[in-house]
């Protein structure tokens, strides 16, 4: 039917916070599924894994444990969220409070947490 | 009495009502036109008035510009629930939604709502809608004999679920639902909240029933609390919180 593609439905906090709760979600795993194979060359031998964690000690990676601490957070305190909703009486009437205190926590864990990272990466 | 009424005539009324531009871009979809199978917008400048709903600008362009325009409408005061349709991104009725209550410097978009197969223009097939809301048997169910008088009820025993008897199945939270959009098995909001009718009810007796069919592997746990729907409720029924209370019905009735 496209050519002419019809808008973006216009969801609130609601369905924004689902989509970014399905992103870090996937990102997550993926992150497990890698992080299952490097921590098992441990039984290879301890050098492989040596050699293997070595080459994650770059800025590149650096950033993108950030990342990873991001995405882990968001999930976690949305997820956390999203249990009240479903099992406390007042949760769905309080929902947006609830993501904003989410929101809160996010950049409060964050704020604790990124300067200290990032000294270790670029700090040398 | 009735000469100062004549006096203030309906003419100027009227006339004080301040008018303005607005463009309606409108999403076509005309299988037996020219372009076929392919959607397009369409854009109508109208001068409207203050007091004029989106169903006005529709009515406008249909009876004055383009005769084709395909929507559906019964009642127009948003009771009979045919006219959701997604105005600027959003899931409403037309003929709730005032013209000035929109941002009329740019042009508002008006498409079929989401999820369910158009058939022309504005007008969507209810039918995969309207099976999920029979599943869940929208009826009374009680056994034994019929009492003389009527079924009694405490007024807080009906304040349960009060909200609940609210809606129109206009579909507008069904099609306002991701996860609805991307499998179209999944029962939907509006089915729950009229299962969630019955369910709460103390009359009824097939509440057990309903949690079953509702317990399904497309019920009620696909709900992913977007609150796309209790965002779109034209009747303001606080639909993901009834979908909760759903939930925890099951958990709570099943022990």
């Amino acid at each position: 039917m496209p050519k002419a593609p019809g808008t973006l439905y216009r969801g609130r906090e609601g369905m924004w916070s689902w989509v970014a709760h399905r992103v870090t979600g996937v990102l997550i795993f993926f992150f497990l599924l890698v992080h299952v194979l490097d921590t098992a060359l441990v039984r290879v031998s301890p050098e492989a894994y040596n050699a293997v964690i070595g080459t994650y000690k770059n800025p590149i990676m650096g950033l993108g444990e950030a990342g990873l601490v991001a995405a882990i957070v968001f999930h976690a305190f949305n997820g956390l969220r999203i249990i009240l909703v479903d099992y406390w009486s007042k949760g769905a009437k309080h929902h947006r409070t609830l993501f904003w205190i989410a929101m809160g926590l996010f950049v409060v864990t964050m704020a604790g947490f990124l300067p200290r990272h990032l000294m270790h990466v670029f700090g040398g | 009495m009735t000469a100062t009424i004549e006096q203030t005539g309906p003419a100027t009324s009227v006339g004080e009502v301040p008018t303005f531009e607005v463009t309606l871009r409108v999403r076509r979809f005309l299988p037996e036109g020219p372009r076929g199978d392919e959607s397009y917008w369409d854009d109508h400048v109208l001068t409207m008035h203050g007091t004029d709903r989106v169903l006005d600008a529709l009515h406008k362009i249909k009876w004055e510009q383009d005769g084709s325009l395909t929507f559906r409408r019964s009642c127009a005061h948003g009771i009979c629930g045919s006219d959701a349709m997604r105005i600027n991104g959003r899931n409403r009725l037309a003929c709730k939604t005032l013209l000035k209550d929109l941002d009329i410097r740019k042009p508002i978009t008006v498409e079929p709502i989401k999820g369910l197969p158009v058939i022309k223009d504005l007008v969507v097939d209810m039918e995969p809608f309207f099976a999920s809301y029979r599943e869940i048997m929208p009826f009374l169910v009680t056994s034994g004999n019929q009492p003389s008088a009527e079924r009694i009820q405490s007024p807080e025993q009906r304040a349960v679920y009060d909200d609940t008897t609210k809606c129109i199945l206009c579909a507008a939270c069904t099609s306002s639902c991701p996860v609805f959009w991307t499998d179209g098995q999944y029962f939907g909001p509006a089915a729950i909240v009229n299962a969630h009718r019955f369910i709460f009810d103390s009359r009824d007796e097939a509440a057990t029933q309903r949690l079953e069919i509702l317990n399904d592997k497309e019920g009620v746990w696909r709900c992913r609390t977007t609150f796309n729907c209790t965002e779109a409720c034209p009747r303001g029924i606080e639909i993901t919180k009834a979908i909760a209370e759903v939930k925890r019905a099951m958990i709570t009735r099943a022990f």
